[in-house]
């Protein structure tokens, strides 16, 4: 130790760099569910704003409501309708998730694995379920 | 905190390529990351041709060929060679392992070696680990007890002693707390994945006497709450232990304990 400390006192030391990161880490489904958490989480947020929307404009009046209903009929509406839809149904099953994972119970490799995966194809299926059930009760797109 | 781009000092440039050797026909590619603390300049990333009728088949084998052969200034640690020490814990091909345990061919050429990820670089492959040891030494890992010490040993019964498998194998390489996205973000007051499971592994203790104030200590939105289950650290543990089930343990003595 003394030989180390002598030999770092010939001048002043450059900063030492940060090794890479994100930049290098081999991405893995478990390390990308759970960014879809917290994005799906942060969807949420602007999910209720369009929740909160949908309220006052039937509590406004008939002209309210209509500017809601063309805005959410127009396919951007739509497509962050579909959105929230995704977002909450994934966030819902991540948390399901989480809650086995707090039991300390499927915690092994496969079973990681697993939970990840029918987090994803599960919310994805639920979603489009979800939407055609909508169609059908609205008789069809349109 | 979260930054998500590397430091201006920090970023990668391209280095040199060096030739293979004279009679190597059978070679696998390298890029070697590079960073010498007395040429001012930003790290780079080598690549070197490997000889592999001349080498051993794990990756450690080829850097001290590269050592031996080609670079005598390529800088990494290592000692056992046998998966024991965890010296040579570096990110081969994208994931935290051992270079002594992992074969070439399991890895996909040119193979990456980079040190192990968002720890100041001391040279090359060689990363500065003292706040993972201060971290680990914050957990006071040896055995707290009040009553009289027995006149022989501290006995344990064969069950109890079973609680601690799976925790006392870790060799502290460090792979595992290295490859947590919250422990690069977060590891000034998070204490990732190799402190936490060796926090288990006296909170487990049969013999400690010191359970309580072992869990008041990681009472904190940080030291233990900063775990979100992405489990990088159980895929990257070289010796197959499962440090994100540790923790879930831990999380669940903390509420455990309320009830």
């Amino acid at each position: 130790m003394a030989e180390l400390e002598a030999g770092a006192t010939k001048g002043p030391q450059r900063p030492r760099p940060l090794s890479p990161h994100l930049q290098i880490y081999k991405m893995s489904l478990t390390f990308v569910m759970s960014g879809f958490h917290r994005v799906t989480g942060f969807v949420l947020y602007f999910g209720i704003l369009l929740l909160a929307w949908w309220l006052i404009a039937a509590a406004s009046g008939p002209n309210a409501y209509a500017n809601f209903e063309w805005f959410m009929g127009s396919l951007i509406g739509r497509l962050m309708l579909l959105g929230y839809t995704w977002g909450l149904i994934h966030h819902s099953l991540g948390g399901i998730r989480h809650l086995i994972w707090d039991t300390s119970r499927g915690l092994e490799h496969a079973e990681r694995e697993l939970l990840a995966l029918a987090t994803i194809v599960g919310s994805i299926s639920l979603t489009l379920v979800v939407w055609v059930i909508g169609y059908l009760a609205m008789g069809g797109p349109r | 905190m979260v930054e998500f781009t590397l430091p201006k000092n920090s970023k990668i440039t391209e280095g040199k390529a060096w030739p293979r050797t004279a009679h190597a026909t059978n070679v696998t590619e390298f890029k070697v990351y590079r960073w010498n603390p007395d040429d001012g300049q930003n790290p780079h990333v080598d690549t070197y041709q490997v000889d592999r009728d001349d080498c051993g088949p794990m990756v450690l084998d080829a850097l001290i060929w590269i050592k031996n052969n080609i670079d005598p200034t390529l800088t990494f640690r290592r000692s056992c060679r046998e998966g024991v020490c965890g010296s040579c814990a570096m990110n081969i091909d994208g994931s935290n392992t051992l270079a002594c345990t992992k074969a070439m061919d399991d890895a996909k050429a040119p193979l990456k070696i980079y040190p192990l990820p968002h720890q100041p670089v001391v040279k090359d492959l060689v990363p500065d680990l003292k706040n993972f040891y201060a971290q680990y030494g914050s957990i006071e890992p040896w055995l707290h007890t009040t009553t009289a010490t027995p006149e022989k040993e501290w006995k344990q019964s064969r069950e109890d002693r079973a609680k601690l498998d799976g925790m006392y194998e870790c060799i502290l390489c460090a792979c595992c707390s290295t490859s947590c996205p919250s422990y690069w973000w977060n590891s000034d007051r998070y204490l990732g994945p190799a402190a936490l499971l060796q926090a288990n592994r006296w909170v487990q203790d049969s013999r400690d006497e010191a359970t309580g104030e072992r869990l008041d200590n990681l009472e904190d939105p940080f030291r233990l709450y900063r775990c979100h289950t992405i489990m990088n650290c159980s895929k990257a543990c070289p010796k197959g232990l499962n440090p994100a089930k540790e923790i879930a343990t831990l999380k669940k003595a903390m509420v455990d304990r309320q009830a």
